[in-house]
């Protein structure tokens, strides 16, 4: 573990330094172009820093700081989840936050917040993973609450405030009874005869987990299933996560969407070793099972009848994160493995959607799946990357989400859960039927006829027609030099990189398995 | 300190720190609620110095001097500053009057003392057999939250369940390591901030900052 010395602690304190940097730039002198670039370089810090934390956690060694910072295999896989998303992303802000001060969505103070505030919002949950304290890990999961409080609220108006209000009353509560929780596993480390000081230690309450007391274990892992369950949006406690991504800039919602749920689920995959050791298995599974197929059950009922796009895909994170729950409950090594691969291929395909839904936004002016029709014919790039990134999010092949979710099917069919597959299953059908014909609506339907000049038919010439009313759009709007066409390639750019990706991850096993295979040993049981 | 002393002071505390949340079922003014939160932060404070007697640890004395800062000072001052701007100073139309509400409080009670049976079986003492007491002021706290309709009555919600939590973790475990108790209560303090500027907020959009206002976000 000291092999890397110098080394180990540079890629253990990079991650959190950089955007720091980042944010505190964008605090001293504003938005800025650079500005916005800098919180795409501290992305890539973060994403380069995973990468060299896995190489060096991928044999099952740990990189160490001191008492507080620690990263074994899963802490790399989380650093490269929140790396990858962070990096797409920060990517889509750049033209995203210039777009929404051209139109007049928000001024220079406005944007200047947002420009301090990603940077640190992605602090807290880089320090949220490399915590080895599981009252730092709380902490720092608490900390994204206050520093997305007003990146929810960016846009301002009813609607923001009503949602922000929502997300941080719901999530501070939440995040409270985690806090009682984890109080009462420092209780009961307290007298497992590891010396009356007790520990939060991650690594020594694993170590200890046998002495700890079953009856305080139980109370304690509810209410941290209910807390950090808030968090991820599980049920019950779900309900400020459609509001807050729908109001959300889109760059944010890809981040919250992406990462911020995988991190309380991260937490969550911790306790979890620790209360299997400390209760009995069959507890946890029931536990966790429940709050994954409520979740499922919830997300395919909101989904068929959904009218907002942004509201769909809010929606489809819940019933994502439950499958990756399901993944815990299972918890053998395999169904870690691909629950992780889910994460990671949920939050690229998710970043890709906010991102994608972001543009359609600013070009419909509507988030009503209604408002939005014949988008392929129109706009064939950016509808392109949105239908490329929606048939991954359905676990289409070739990308990775079909990989993991055919994986966590075997572990989950492995451990004799067949009854609780079947049931997921049957919810992922009308998942699947919901989003593609919802999404197939805003891609394929017929043109609305408002949108049609007099004189020139929709029928006639649909493509240029668009082009020419949004160009002239953009002349009276913008500026004059700032021609459509381009902004939409610089915008889909990082789109496309991150579909790239995904179908990279679904096709070759290289060079992810060998990680997750390491960190399937650190939080799975057999 | 004897023993005997030591365990009338503590169940004094307690039973303070639970009639505490009682009251703010029963008051309907905002400010005698936000008194009553003064209250609460000053017996925190006292049972942190108290468990510092019994164990002389200083660092229960620094956390003491630092629960009474925030508690009872930083918080409800800034609790009070909101009421100021935002003009209205009772809870208009609680879900839930204040008969059943206290009814449910003593429901609540008994809930607290169900739940908590294993957690004082582990380690039977004075400080532990008063740890129905933190739980039922969370279960006070949750209440609060889901029955008024004020914003200011959801931020005294929030706030009593984190009495109710703090003082668990007292009683249980003697407050818990040093560099959590820092984290958590600066996150504490920043979140009261952020949700004074949101009622703020909510005041400058809507008019008023009441929940009812909040419908237009759904399915």
């Amino acid at each position: 573990m000291t092999a890397l010395g110098g080394l180990g602690t540079a890629v253990l304190l990079a991650p959190l330094l950089a955007p720091l940097l980042a944010g505190g730039a964008a605090a001293m002198v504003g938005w800025r172009r650079a500005v916005a670039w800098s919180a795409v370089a501290a992305s890539v810090v973060i994403l380069a820093s995973g990468v060299l934390a896995a190489v060096a956690t991928t044999d099952g060694s740990v990189l160490v700081v001191g008492d507080l910072l620690r990263a074994d295999a899963l802490t790399a896989v989380m650093l490269i989840v929140i790396g990858g998303v962070a990096v797409i992303a920060t990517w889509s802000g750049v033209g995203y936050i210039d777009q929404e001060l051209a139109a007049g969505h928000t001024d220079a103070r406005g944007a200047g917040r947002y420009g301090l505030l990603v940077p640190m919002f992605l602090a807290a949950m880089v320090l949220a993973v490399l915590a080895s304290n599981l009252g730092v890990l709380w902490a720092s999961i608490e900390a994204t609450t206050i520093v997305t409080a007003f990146l929810v609220g960016h846009r301002g108006g009813r609607k923001a405030v009503e949602a922000t209000w929502k997300y941080v009353i719901i999530c501070s509560v939440g995040i409270a009874l985690a806090y009682l929780g984890t109080v009462l596993v420092y209780y009961s480390s307290q007298h497992s005869g590891m010396g009356s000081q007790g520990s939060l230690d991650w690594t020594v309450l694993v170590a200890h987990a046998d002495r700890l007391d079953p009856g305080v274990m139980r109370v304690a892992f509810a209410l941290l299933v209910l807390g950090f369950g808030t968090k991820a949006g599980l049920v019950p406690m779900h309900s400020w996560l459609p509001d807050a991504h729908s109001q959300a800039p889109a760059p944010v919602s890809a981040l919250m969407s992406g990462v911020l749920l995988s991190v309380a689920v991260y937490a969550l995959l911790r306790y979890r070793v620790i209360a299997v050791a400390a209760l009995d298995p069959g507890f946890v599974r029931i536990l966790l099972l429940t709050a994954a197929l409520t979740s499922l059950a919830l997300a395919a009922s909101m989904l068929i009848a959904q009218r907002d796009y942004k509201r769909l895909l809010a929606y489809s994170s819940i019933e994502h994160m439950g499958l990756v729950v399901l993944g815990a409950a299972v918890g053998t090594p395999l169904a870690v493995a691909a629950l992780l691969l889910h994460i990671l291929g949920h939050g690229l395909a998710k970043s890709v959607l906010f991102c994608g839904s972001g543009q359609i936004l600013a070009l419909e002016g509507t988030t009503q799946i209604s408002g939005v029709r014949g988008l392929l014919a129109r706009r064939p790039v950016l509808a392109g990357t949105f239908a490329l990134g929606l048939a991954a999010l359905l676990g289409l092949p070739p990308f990775s989400l079909f990989v993991s979710e055919l994986a966590l099917a075997r572990a989950a069919a492995d451990a004799g859960l067949g009854w609780a597959l079947a049931v997921a299953l049957v919810l992922l059908l009308v998942v699947f039927v919901a989003i593609a014909s919802h999404g197939a609506g805003m891609l394929f339907g017929r043109p609305p006829a408002v949108t049609a000049p007099p004189g020139a038919g929709p029928a006639t010439a649909p493509v240029p027609t668009a082009a020419a009313v949004s160009s002239i759009l953009t002349r009276t709007l913008v500026r004059p030099q700032a021609l459509a066409p381009v902004r939409t390639a610089a915008g889909v750019a990082p789109l496309v990189t991150g579909l790239a990706v995904l179908a990279v991850l679904g096709v070759v096993a290289w060079p992810l398995d060998q990680l997750l295979r390491a960190a399937a040993l650190i939080a799975g049981t057999p | 300190m004897s023993d005997g002393v030591f365990v009338q002071i503590l169940d004094l505390v307690c039973g303070g720190l639970l009639l505490s949340g009682v009251l703010m079922l029963w008051r309907r003014e905002l400010v005698a609620i936000v008194r009553l939160l003064v209250v609460q932060g000053v017996l925190l404070a006292a049972l942190a110095v108290l468990l510092g007697v019994r164990e002389q640890s200083v660092e229960l004395y620094l956390v003491a001097v630092g629960v009474l800062i925030l508690k009872a000072v930083v918080l409800p001052g800034v609790l009070h500053r909101v009421l100021r701007d935002s003009g209205d100073a009772r809870e208009a139309a609680p879900l839930v009057n204040v008969t059943s509400s206290l009814l449910a409080a003593a429901l609540l009670t008994l809930v607290a003392y169900a739940v908590s049976g294993p957690l004082v079986a582990l380690a039977p003492s004075a400080t532990t057999r008063a740890l129905p007491v933190g739980l039922a002021v969370v279960l006070l706290g949750f209440f609060v939250l889901v029955t008024r309709r004020h914003a200011l009555s959801q931020v005294v919600g929030f706030l009593l369940l984190d009495n109710g939590i703090a003082a668990t973790a007292f009683l249980a475990t003697s407050g818990v390591p040093l560099v959590v108790e820092l984290g958590g209560s600066l996150d504490l303090l920043l979140l009261v901030l952020v949700l004074q500027v949101l009622a703020a907020r909510m005041r400058l959009t809507f008019g008023r900052t009441d929940m009812d206002e909040l419908q237009e976000l759904r399915d």
